[in-house]
């Protein structure tokens, strides 16, 4: 994707997140900051700033006097007058403050315990053998676009009690949202404007008819003996549906991009089934796909940077899982590591959510892709492309399966 | 006979329910309905799993859990906590 900006010369001074640099290769650009600043800022998107050390990001997760979760997507445009002001936000929980966030979140949290993520799990497998067998025979296909980018989407419209026909339509929307930041203001308000009316739809059929599922569920639900406002229920489905996609579809390619260049590392998982869960653990620290945001709360000083009120922060969870003051190596991938205290799904409060959910789709789809493509390259590795903004992943992921499984 | 012996515990103010601990050791920790973790009974360390809580404390992304060593088994203690 190219960037609507100008080309980025100093990371420390003038960082953008959808610099092409930055979106083909962000490993090298944190590795240098780390060493020189290790906060960086940036005017650009009306200023932001960039912690990149496990203990600067650590800080700032913890910290909610300093900052706020009101936007968590840096753009353009910043939350207005007539945005749901703090601590609820336009998508609580995660726009959400303390002591609201708490109350919103323990609302949620039920529905994404280890239990109600296992009884998706046979739909998950089910899914993933059906996009595997729609590529039998053929010997080169694109594992982002006919495989990964499927299983997520799908999985959280069952979920949310949708139509699966309109998987496809919330993708493109999503990708909206997330990754064309840098469009001009009022092109992304009527892309919201869509997703609103299509949830406001979902809304009232959900309302004429309560099923067993997690749209009916928020409607259902109360706080304090009360129903939630419909626009807090809306702002809710929206952010499951934007949260729970691009995030593992981003996880399962980077995952299925680093086995595809590593022959050994796919020949142990996929004779050592006991290695797993590790496995699983060291790719999504190696390759956590969410940067998270906040806006600064208060003018302070934060270890010598003037930070006021209103500024961007990116908190950026892949740059704090690979800083050697807490990971050894940390840019080498091992599937034993053992000790691995990585921060994929984020720190403290506002720790995703989903995590047991995404962490089921991975595994599902790296076992059902192994069983079936045990060895694979990348086809043509200058055709892999990745998403630009603050969820990092391949879209275009060309693979050649060199052995079919038995 | 004397050996050292361990005591987990979840500090209820730390854990975010990540549920490292809990896929790392389901023996050792039990998550309530909102998915936090908390050790199972008293926290004791049966001695074949002090390996399973020393993984579970290096894998707690908020350093929720810790591991301490117990002054001396106490055979009443120690039977409450047989799986």
């Amino acid at each position: 994707m190219t960037s609507r900006h100008p080309p980025v010369e100093d990371f420390a001074n003038d960082f953008d997140h959808t610099d092409p640099a930055w979106v083909a290769d962000p490993y090298p650009i944190w590795d240098d900051l780390r060493q020189r600043c290790p906060v960086a800022h940036s005017d650009r998107y009306g200023g932001t700033w960039l912690p990149v050390t496990h203990d600067l990001v650590s800080e700032v997760a913890y910290d909610h006097e300093h900052f706020t979760s009101r936007s968590v997507v840096v753009s353009a445009r910043r939350p207005g007058p007539d945005d749901l002001p703090a601590p609820i936000g336009l998508s609580p929980p995660i726009t959400s403050d303390p002591p609201f966030h708490s109350i919103v979140r323990r609302m949620l949290l039920p529905a994404f315990t280890p239990t109600p993520t296992a009884a998706l799990e046979p739909f998950t497998r089910e899914l993933c053998r059906e996009l595997l067998r729609a590529t039998e025979g053929r010997t080169t296909f694109d594992a982002a676009l006919e495989y990964a980018q499927h299983i997520p989407v799908r999985v959280i419209v069952r979920y949310l009690g949708f139509r699966q026909e309109d998987a496809d339509m919330f993708r493109s929307i999503i990708r909206l949202v997330l990754e064309e930041v840098d469009l001009p203001v009022e092109e992304r308000e009527e892309r919201f404007t869509e997703v609103d009316a299509f949830m406001d739809a979902q809304i009232e059929d959900h309302i004429a008819h309560p099923r067993d599922d997690l749209t009916s569920f928020l409607l259902e639900a109360e706080i304090d003996g009360h129903k939630l406002p419909v626009e807090q229920v809306r702002g809710t489905m929206v952010l499951l549906m934007i949260a729970g996609i691009d995030t593992t579809w981003s996880a399962i390619g980077a995952s299925l991009w680093h086995l595809a260049q590593h022959p050994e590392d796919r020949r142990r998982l996929a004779t050592e089934p006991g290695l797993m869960d590790t496995a699983l653990e060291e790719l999504l620290r190696a390759y956590a796909p969410v940067t998270m945001a906040r806006l600064v709360a208060t003018d302070f000083d934060f270890h010598g940077h003037p930070f006021k009120e209103g500024d961007w922060l990116l908190l950026p969870f892949p740059a704090a899982n690979r800083d050697p003051a807490v990971f050894e190596n940390p840019g080498q991938v091992r599937l034993d590591r053992a000790r691995n205290r990585h921060a994929a799904f984020g720190l403290g409060r506002h720790r995703c959510l989903g995590s047991n959910l995404a962490r089921m789709e991975l595994r599902v789809a790296l076992e059902e892709w192994l069983a079936r493509y045990p060895d694979f390259e990348l086809s043509d590795p200058n055709a892999v492309t990745w998403s630009a903004g603050q969820v990092r992943g391949p879209r275009t992921l060309p693979v050649a399966i060199l052995r079919n499984g038995s | 006979m004397t050996h050292a012996s361990f005591r987990v515990h979840v500090d209820p103010d730390r854990c975010q329910g990540h549920n490292r601990c809990y896929s790392v050791s389901p023996d050792l920790f039990e998550l309530d309905d909102l998915g936090m973790s908390s050790e199972v009974g008293a926290g004791m360390v049966p001695a074949g799993l002090v390996s399973q809580a020393r993984l579970a404390v290096a894998n707690c992304p908020e350093h929720a859990i810790s591991l301490t060593e117990a002054p001396e088994i106490n055979p009443k203690i120690n039977t409450e906590v047989q799986p």
